[in-house]
């Protein structure tokens, strides 16, 4: 994969360089690189928790996000459960100017952004306009927007459809809005790779910052949660059709029936470890360690899936060895046979209850793009404060599932310092990273 | 319908664009020869307006006309010389 985005300036590419003297900075300077990626800033909407301490709080608890669809009357549809963010009025965190021109998930993304930058202690001049990029994930787009244009299209005429439905349906349209609102016109674009588009966003902005740009927004913001939404949702076979919010989504689970979706996500501001410390950033979450990427083979085929080689790969990458690694966040789909496939290629990696194994988004539900960029958060949070979260409402292993050592129920104490995150975008998309403990940790 | 005044036309561009945020000037400040975009609205804002007048007025203006009104007294102008000219 190539840098996505216009090629409006090239950065540097051997570390150390320094800044482009093309670029609009006050002065060329030279920026210290040391060639480690790591994450400063963390912004969160998730169904439990908006913003990253009611968060933290919600997953130690094992607070439920899921719940019967309160935004419309879902009775006439077959699945009936999703995980909405809570408590979010638009117009308290955004300035009138963006509400007629974004849909809801944008809303939310551009509220974690703002979050994001203000914990890493980014300022509108703490860097030059050129050398922060954004690079976010995403994979439904802007339904709900799109809804309301359509019911003007056919209730009132072309008239009366909005000019901001040119932009706001689509994917690449949460990058667009943070570069604008924030004014990081460095390298941007959006990967569209459904659950493994939080990870992917993340390695394209590692791959930016080593080839010397200086700071990223990351991460992935998703959600479509509106009648025409659901329609699209619904055409994926794998949804759990259970009504209970205890019981719908049981990754690993003897009574797995499949998964709920969900909104939100997390925006992580990424950059070099030398170069936040020359701005003065304060201690980083961690480091970006190691990441892989592939695709399922066609079923056909018979060729097994890329899961375990794409997971040996990461830490490959990371130059880490299986007994590194403290703790896993699974992908945890909650269909049976795709749980086994996790389930056999974390074993096989990591031996029979080899390592901790957890799947904090059971409280979530899955949140397409913005899944694994919350799951990525999660484990950095996790690596700040110790306790590994739990995977809630799961009892009893699935066959082929039983040599998980999973966290079930409660947080579990611990000082781990590495994490591996699996991602698994629906059709194929499969990809792993690990991330460690800022190095000059005690 | 009636002339398009200011206080309409700023209440319309509340409603279609919002208000944006930084040093833009207030709205309901003297704005009346202040330029859209140093009000802090892009050639979209100024389309989404654009649509809400046609349709309040029911007039039809073309987009590239439009594109010539850079200041509140310029669209009003140019909107009220239409309704009278279909009037």
């Amino acid at each position: 994969m190539t840098a996505a985005g216009p090629a409006t300036r090239t950065a540097p590419a051997t570390p150390g360089t320094g800044d482009d003297p093309a670029a609009d900075t006050a002065a060329p300077s030279v920026r210290p690189h040391s060639g480690r990626t790591v994450v400063t800033g963390i912004g969160i909407a998730a169904p439990n928790g908006l913003g990253t301490e009611a968060y933290w709080h919600a997953l130690l608890r094992g607070r439920n996000g899921i719940d019967r669809i309160r935004r419309f009357d879902p009775a006439q549809y077959p699945v009936t459960l999703f995980g909405e963010v809570p408590d979010f009025t638009a117009k308290d965190h955004l300035p009138s100017r963006l509400l007629p021109q974004t849909d809801h998930m944008t809303q939310l993304a551009l509220t974690a952004a703002e979050w994001a930058l203000e914990d890493a202690g980014v300022t509108p001049g703490s860097l030059p306009t050129f050398d922060m990029g954004v690079v976010t994930a995403n994979a439904y787009g802007g339904f709900e927007f799109s809804q309301r244009e359509l019911e003007k299209l056919w209730s009132r005429g072309g008239n009366h459809v909005s000019a901001y439905q040119s932009f706001a349906w689509f994917y690449a349209v949460n990058s667009g809005q943070v570069s604008i609102r924030h004014g990081m016109r460095g390298p941007g674009g959006v990967i569209v790779s459904e659950q493994s588009g939080g990870l992917d966003a993340v390695a394209q902005s590692r791959r930016q910052v080593r080839k010397g740009m200086p700071l990223l927004l990351s991460g992935g913001i998703d959600g479509a949660l509106c009648p025409f939404g659901w329609a699209a949702y619904l055409t994926n076979s794998q949804l759990s059709t259970a009504t209970d919010p205890e019981r719908a989504y049981l990754p690993f689970d003897a009574a797995a029936s499949g998964w709920i979706p969900g909104e939100g996500g997390a925006l992580l501001v990424v950059e070099d470890e030398a170069g936040a410390r020359a701005r003065g950033a304060s201690r980083p979450y961690g480091e970006i360690r190691g990441y892989a990427a592939g695709f399922d083979p066609a079923p056909e085929t018979g060729r097994p899936p890329v899961l375990r080689r794409v997971i040996e790969q990461a830490l490959a990458d990371a130059g880490l060895a299986p007994a590194d690694i403290d703790v896993v966040f699974a992908d945890a789909a909650g269909v049976p046979e795709l749980d086994r496939i996790e389930a056999a290629a974390i074993t096989a990696v990591f031996g029979v209850r080899g390592v901790p194994v957890t799947a904090p988004k059971t409280m979530t539900g899955r949140l397409a793009a913005g899944g694994s960029a919350l799951d990525l958060a999660t484990a950095l949070l996790t690596l700040r404060h110790g306790a590994i979260p739990p995977t809630v409402h799961v009892a009893t292993p699935a066959p082929g599932c039983e040599d998980l050592d999973l966290v079930l129920g409660e947080p579990r104490p611990g000082t781990p310092r590495t994490a591996l995150v699996i991602a698994r975008g629906y059709g194929g998309f499969t990809s792993a990273m690990a991330v460690s403990a800022p190095r000059d940790a005690a | 319908m009636a002339e398009l005044t200011l206080p309409v036309l700023t209440e319309m561009l509340r409603k279609a664009a919002g208000e944006a945020e930084g040093d833009a000037p207030d709205l309901s400040g003297d704005i009346i020869d202040v330029t859209f975009v140093d009000l802090g609205y892009d050639s979209l804002a100024l389309l989404e307006l654009l649509g809400m007048v046609e349709r309040e007025f029911s007039i039809a203006l073309s987009d590239d006309t439009i594109q010539d009104a850079e200041t509140p007294r310029m669209f009003m102008d140019l909107v009220n010389s239409a309704t009278t000219a279909a009037a």
